[in-house]
């Protein structure tokens, strides 16, 4: 129930909250306009509602954020150096995959989002029934970099579930986790096992 | 009136503040530009056009809202960076996919290609 | 802080003018579309730089609306050209 309520109220919200932002002040007369326009868009443009999981832990998503912005820093300023810094060898890029544990569109969305903005990394594609990200990675030197980039993705994939994850989604991760020892492992094993036949037969 | 930092009053914190970010900000601009121009194909180029971005307008935003420190200023300032963070992946994806399905890159730079030896409906080349 | 404005100034007009140049010379549609996308971010940040050295916050709708729509473009063309195979 909490988390039907919260999926309905937090686009509305949103709209309103877009709405006074875009006129630059914070008044009465707004707020009531807002979510009017707010109640007409959401019923004229009917999306399918996103389902939350109604769950947020504020510390963890601080962490995420902050760790987001951090990634988007070092991520910036690597590819910068790429292009304008002299080029010893040539540019190689590589395409993996990436099973995600989580089954909640909302985290895999996050999650691809997330993936996207930081380290050289775009989503090419992705399967939604088995949760696997297909990324476009830029800047990769070696085979050997892929089972690192893979834990990154992972490592994004745990701060969100614990941030918001559902409790459901927070089971399948320490399942995950307690299978094969300490997250790390455990997650580089996962993902690597999974795409068939994958680095050794497309290199 | 263009007002070039050094005031009456001499020297002030928030002129050095701007000084550095604009100074990130504008280098962000400079290595889209150049990463356009020398990255090899058209993946490659999207990297190069939307991580630097993003960072030279967190970097602008951050600027404006510490010269003009006001809730307003700052509510809009995180709503810009929160929407430019939502929509340049989403765009960046669409090229992308849209750049491999029609296969405008360049296969030889590739190191491994897991896509092409998973799904079975990808176009034969 | 002329100085600064200065060379702040000439990288973004490279960045700008990298785009153009990306723009025109671009072999594929894609490349244009990117290139466009990366012109887009430089207006932003260049009205956004101009507010921060003056001072005001009077374009920050702008950047906004930008920040919005910017996507528009680049998603519908992406959209169009998967559909065809040889563009």
């Amino acid at each position: 129930m909490r988390a039907r309520i919260a999926s309905g109220l937090v686009p509305f919200l949103g709209l309103v909250l877009l709405w006074m932002l875009l006129w630059g002040e914070f008044s009465l007369i707004n707020l009531i306009i807002g979510m009017v326009l707010a109640l007409l868009v959401s019923a004229v443009f009917y999306l399918p509602a996103v389902r939350l999981s109604g769950r947020l832990n504020p510390w963890r998503a601080l962490l995420f954020l902050v760790r987001l912005v951090w990634d988007i820093v070092v991520a910036s300023l690597q590819i910068a150096w790429v292009a304008i810094g002299p080029r010893r060898h040539p540019l190689t890029n590589a395409i993996f995959a990436v099973t995600l544990r989580t089954r909640s569109d909302l985290v895999m969305t996050f999650t691809a989002e997330a993936v996207s903005l930081v380290p050289g990394s775009i989503v090419l594609d992705l399967d939604r029934e088995e949760g696997i990200l297909y990324l476009h990675a830029f800047n990769v030197l070696s085979l050997d970099d892929l089972p690192g980039l893979r834990r990154e993705v992972l490592a994004t994939e745990r701060r969100l579930i614990l941030a918001a994850g559902s409790l459901d989604d927070l089971q399948r991760l320490r399942d995950a986790e307690s299978d094969g020892g300490t997250s790390g492992s455990s997650s580089a094993s996962a993902a690597s096992a999974a795409p068939a036949g994958g680095e050794g037969s497309a290199s | 009136m263009l007002d070039l930092g050094f005031g009456p009053d001499g020297f002030d914190a928030r002129d050095v503040v701007t000084a550095v970010l604009v100074l990130v900000a504008a280098l962000m601009c400079f290595a889209a530009g150049v990463g356009l121009l020398r990255f090899p194909d058209v993946l490659s180029r999207l990297h190069a056009a939307t991580k630097p971005q993003i960072l030279g307008l967190i970097a602008i935003v951050a600027d404006v809202a510490v010269t003009n420190l006001s809730l307003g200023t700052i509510t809009l300032a995180l709503a810009i960076v929160f929407f430019q963070s939502l929509t340049a992946p989403a765009s960046a994806h669409l090229v992308g996919r849209a750049a491999y399905r029609t296969d405008h890159f360049d296969r030889s730079i590739l190191l491994t290609d897991e896509f092409a030896s998973r799904s079975p409906e990808t176009p034969s080349r | 802080m002329i100085i600064v404005i200065a060379i702040a100034g000439l990288l973004m007009a490279g960045g700008a003018v990298g785009a153009i140049v990306r723009i025109i010379r671009g072999p594929s549609a894609l490349d244009r579309i990117i290139a466009s996308d990366v012109l887009v971010a430089t207006a932003i940040i260049a009205i956004g730089a101009e507010m921060a050295v003056n001072r005001h916050t009077d374009n920050l709708p702008v950047m906004l609306g930008l920040a919005l729509f910017g996507i528009v473009g680049s998603v519908s063309v992406a959209r169009f050209i998967s559909s065809r195979d040889d563009t």
